[in-house]
């Protein structure tokens, strides 16, 4: 069971108030990642839930327990630090025994689950080594291996692939949403990197200066952003936002709309620009077009296209897929 | 740019570094050949380099003094001192390192300037002190005094040493279910244990070393081995040769600790200065 309420959760460090109050309802089984900017209090809500910080106010309850003035270790979570906080001086199999070790669990079964764990993260190799002689996704999959080894009522991950180059981390993603779909525990999964967001997440709370902005599905978050700050945050590359008489068309105080949701042309169109900077991926091409009436907008168009550098180009956007908001930021 | 090295610089540093570690040196040089020298050979001007060999003032000075209590006291003051020292200093440097409070600058601080004053602006009292417990000239008496002496070194060295240590890794044995005593023991330990080790080693030498409280807390009884190398200057007369050989004698012990751990002791003091 992995059932996880925040009830009006409330931290000051000192005079500064981090998390003014937060109410979540984690259900058993969601895989749950907190996504924001750097300094949205993510982190720190997670070591709330952890018990690695002291609630200021509220409750956390843990399926139907309070736990909020309980010890980490009373908790039963195991988490996944971003430095992967493993014990350099003891090999992988005593970093994973370890947690089975502070349990008291008897040694014949501590080596059977070890052994287990190593199988199935591919590290029955690698046992007798110490953490420094190990790579940076071995590291990654150790202290995997040392939070599943006990069988926690939930996993909680905090940036864990951030370390990680970029084709590793793809690699690493994947593995974790799969150990998610074989152990159906918990996860609660801390990021400022919203694919990963989307990719993994059953359900995805946006906070921002400790509020929750919104807290559903990626395609929730991405079709129907309750306001302008989920609209910009979720999507790669930004939102594109216009105010002024295009937005009063729309009976709005803003309008956004998403760089896919446009169209480019050489011949004509709503605005003209010039474009400034063109990035080719080869699948997709990104135009970042300095118009004279509603600033630079960034377009997402085929990666056929054959527009560059300097080029004019008129954009206009699809006026179906268009998201309008009032002068207090909210969605209409 | 890199810095060019030419062998010239090269040669001309090494040479200076072998002249100033033998000037270091040649003090102790000088007292080991001085213990071999008799009492006339030690006086004479000029100095002499080349003579005859005796192990007659090591006899002397055995058959004299009771050496090997001397010894055994040093032992037990350095010793019980450093450990005693250590299992107060562990949880505090533990306790400042990982969960400073606004304070904590000034608590250490606070300890390091304990070590400005010189000793002798406190001795009346601490020997007044001593007088009413009646631990004055006792080892156990001696055992507090220097623990207290170096706990504020042994409480800065060990909290630069924790403060090395990611709090990630304690914060991870919190999680995988360790209590205070075993995150101590199974995990902050083992990883400070270089620390501790250099930290341990120095203070030996400090207390094994110290003179001005040995010599002013003890007469008989718990009287250490600095205080066995001063009783050879005596108000009948320095015998420079008796003096030497039982300052080598007493040094002996701790240079050859010295010696054996100089790697533990550079990394343990240099530890944490290049990441």
């Amino acid at each position: 069971m992995g059932n996880i309420v925040l009830e009006k959760v409330h931290k000051c460090f000192g005079d500064v108030e981090v998390i003014p109050s937060v109410d979540l309802d984690i259900k058993d089984g969601e895989f749950v990642v907190f996504v924001g900017p750097s300094g949205c209090g993510k982190s720190t809500l997670l070591r709330l839930i952890a018990g690695l910080e002291d609630l200021t106010g509220g409750k956390i309850i843990i399926d139907g327990v309070d736990v909020s003035d309980s010890t980490p270790a009373k908790r039963e979570l195991a988490m996944v630090f971003q430095s992967y906080a493993l014990y350099p001086h003891m090999t992988v199999r005593k970093n994973i025994a370890f947690p089975l070790k502070m349990a008291g669990m008897p040694q014949d079964e501590i080596d059977k689950k070890v052994m287990a764990a190593a199988e199935s993260l591919n590290l029955t190799d690698y046992l007798e080594r110490t953490p420094g002689l190990l790579s940076g996704g071995q590291r990654q999959r150790v202290a995997i291996g040392r939070a599943i080894v006990r069988s926690p009522s939930a996993f909680l991950f905090d940036e864990p692939l951030s370390n990680l180059d970029a084709a590793l981390r793809v690699n690493m993603r994947i593995e974790i949403t799969d150990l998610h779909k074989e152990l159906k525990t918990t996860m609660i999964y801390v990021t400022h990197d919203q694919v990963e967001a989307m990719t993994m997440a059953d359900r995805i709370v946006v906070l921002q200066a400790g509020d929750v902005e919104q807290f559903g599905t990626p395609l929730d978050l991405y079709n129907k952003p309750v306001n302008r700050f989920v609209a910009g945050f979720i999507g790669s590359p930004k939102m594109n936002f216009v105010k002024g008489k295009d937005a009063d068309e729309f009976d709005a105080h803003e309008i956004g709309f998403r760089p896919e949701h446009m169209s480019v042309s050489t011949t004509k169109g709503r605005w003209k620009g010039v474009v400034s900077v063109a990035e080719h991926l080869g699948a997709d091409t990104f135009l970042h077009v300095k118009t004279d009436e509603v600033g630079t907008l960034v377009t997402r168009s085929d990666g056929e296209i054959n527009v560059n550098y300097g080029d004019t180009v008129y954009v206009s956007p699809n006026t179906d897929k268009i998201y309008r908001f009032g002068a207090d930021g909210l969605a209409l | 740019m890199a810095r060019k090295v030419t062998l010239q610089r090269k040669l001309g540093f090494t040479a200076l570094a072998w002249f100033l570690g033998c000037i270091m040196f040649f003090p102790i040089f000088w007292m080991i050949l001085t213990s071999f020298k008799t009492e006339i050979d030690a006086i004479a001007s000029p100095p002499l380099v080349f003579f005859q060999a005796t192990w007659e003032n090591y006899q002397l000075v055995l058959n004299q003094s009771d050496y090997l209590k001397y010894f055994g006291n040093s032992v037990v003051i350095a010793g019980g001192s450093t450990i005693l020292a250590l299992l107060v200093a562990i949880p505090s440097a533990w306790s400042m390192a990982f969960s400073p409070t606004r304070h904590t600058k000034d608590v250490l601080m606070w300890m390091l300037s304990t070590k400005m004053m010189p000793p002798v602006g406190v001795l009346v009292p601490i020997y007044l002190m001593l007088k009413y417990l009646g631990l004055l000239d006792t080892r156990t008496g001696l055992v507090i005094i220097m623990m207290l002496i170096n706990l504020p070194i042994i409480i800065w060295m060990l909290y630069t040493y924790f403060k090395e240590i990611p709090s990630e890794i304690l914060e991870a044995s919190r999680m995988d279910g360790a209590v205070l005593w075993k995150e101590i023991v199974y995990v902050l330990l083992p990883m400070a244990l270089p620390g501790i080790a250099s930290t341990l080693l120095l203070n030996l030498i400090l207390a094994w070393n110290e003179a001005f409280w040995t010599l002013n807390l003890t007469a008989a009884n718990a009287a250490p081995l600095t205080a066995f190398i001063a009783s050879y200057s005596s108000p009948e007369g320095l015998f420079w040769s008796k003096l030497s050989a039982a300052s080598t004698m007493a040094i002996a012990p701790i240079m050859v600790l010295g010696w054996f751990s100089q790697k533990q002791l550079v990394t343990g003091l240099t530890f944490g200065a290049v990441k």
